[in-house]
């Protein structure tokens, strides 16, 4: 990290703390027979002029059945919450971030430290920031009183922002994930060729490697348009220890409708693609076939894209809480994920005559919804 | 004079890092395009951290997702 402090002498600029503000969001993930949603709110308020504390409480409540719960009748809990607490102290020109977050399920404990700083240089033409954190998580299994395993997890990022010209903005982003432990989800199953099986195949449990490293890398700009909007492009390098390969591309499109920023409206267009873990298969040969095996279907080979449209809206002073700016805003996203060997044994169900292997892959299309009230407080 | 040296290296890291002060192309008084908040990468991080966590929990990549990133604590 030398060539930074060396090549971006720091120059006068003045950092400031995030907003005050307080937001009260429902969401909801639906799609593929499932549905997650619950409510997330989160409270940002200044102790001072160099102290801002935040705290944010976020739930999903979990129902309906995935198609790896039709296909094997493995379990999930039904709720997770999570608790986060953050501070943020300006110094001079730095800030320092400190943050705890608490998440709890009934067969997954998992607590997270992390620690941040970040710095303008240049005139505040640029920013720096670091963040390492580091998370335990102890996993169980419900129905199996004697299984009890722990995975630990360190991220380590760094984030350069600089400003390119009057109208536009730059960020690039670099992030290593180290994963140590129990990785998989101990109620998942692969299947393998059973000739002695009615349907030709069986099942039997799931098992990861106990290390995963990854490294992603992104850039993305943001440019004021000769009118009063803005677009965003983003772009995600992602490798992993794993054989993982992944990349994404984002534009997105924000327009405000009146000077006063009563209305502001904004459309996504997002492309996903990976290629699957090298210890993944939808249907191994037979029984004990690798030292490692997946079918998990975020470890294959996919892709995915999404489509969003959101707007926002200021209220009228007349209905404004605590006489300060109040916004409500809904987003809506469309995912449609699409599998390359990830396929649907569901079809088995009706006593169908396809060979295992020849199964349709499968396919889903989920609805993703955002819906907050903020107050600026 | 291993001293001299190393005074003259001092004196000639510090004339360096002089060259490499570049004054701002951007002056803070012509920001106001910048300043505006639909030029914020995300204008509100209780929804931006919520799909990281849709996008974290479906796809196998994770990690970089700028300023409002940063994981979800869960796995």
């Amino acid at each position: 990290m030398l060539w930074v402090w060396v090549f971006f002498p720091l120059a006068a600029g003045a950092a400031v703390l995030p907003e005050e503000r307080a937001d009260t969001m429902y969401h909801s993930y639906s799609g593929g027979g499932v549905t997650i949603d619950g409510p997330s709110v989160l409270v940002r308020k200044n102790v001072g002029n160099s102290l801002s504390l935040s705290a944010n409480y976020y739930v999903d409540m979990i129902s309906g059945a995935s198609i790896d719960v039709e296909a094997t009748a493995s379990r999930y809990s039904e709720q997770r919450d999570e608790y986060s607490l953050g501070a943020d102290y300006l110094v001079d020109k730095t800030t320092l971030s400190l943050g705890y977050t608490n998440s709890s399920e009934n067969d997954y404990q998992a607590e997270t430290v992390s620690f941040g700083i970040s710095q303008g240089f240049f005139g505040d033409l640029s920013t720096l920031g670091l963040r390492v954190s580091y998370g335990s998580d102890d996993v169980f299994r419900n129905g199996d009183d004697n299984f009890a395993a722990q995975a630990e997890h360190r991220r380590y990022s760094l984030n350069w922002n600089q400003i390119l010209t009057q109208k536009l903005i730059a960020e690039l982003s670099v992030e290593t994930v180290s994963d140590e432990g129990f990785l998989n989800n101990p109620y998942r199953s692969v299947r393998y060729q059973d000739p002695d099986s009615g349907t030709g195949f069986s099942y039997q449990p799931e098992l990861y490697p106990t290390t995963r490293n990854s490294d992603a890398v992104a850039l993305r700009a943001k440019y004021r348009l000769p009118y009063r909007a803005a677009i965003k492009g983003e772009y995600r390098y992602y490798v992993d220890s794993w054989g993982i390969r992944a990349d994404n591309i984002e534009f997105r499109y924000t327009h405000p409708l009146e000077e006063k920023d009563q209305w502001i409206l904004e459309g996504k267009l997002r492309f996903y693609k990976q290629s699957g873990a090298d210890f993944y298969s939808d249907l191994f040969p037979y029984i004990n076939a690798t030292s490692f095996r997946a079918r998990d279907k975020e470890l294959s080979d996919f892709s995915n894209t999404s489509l969003g449209i959101g707007v926002s809206y200021v209220l009228p002073d007349r209905w404004s809480l605590l006489e300060r700016k109040n916004t409500v805003n809904l987003y809506w996203d469309y995912m449609l994920f699409d599998y390359d060997n990830f396929r649907d044994v569901t079809v088995h169900g009706g006593g169908s005559d396809i060979a295992p292997g020849e199964e349709p892959t499968y396919n889903f299309g989920a609805n993703v919804i955002r819906l907050f009230w903020s107050i600026w407080i | 004079m291993s001293r001299s040296l190393l005074l003259l290296s001092v004196a000639a890291g510090l004339l360096f890092l002089q060259g490499c002060t570049v004054t701002p192309w951007v002056q803070p008084y012509e920001r106001h395009y910048l300043a505006d908040p639909i030029m914020g990468f995300e204008r509100d991080p209780v929804a931006a951290g919520y799909m990281n966590h849709v996008y974290e929990a479906r796809e196998a990549a994770r990690g970089a997702e700028g300023g409002s990133g940063g994981g979800c604590g869960c796995n």
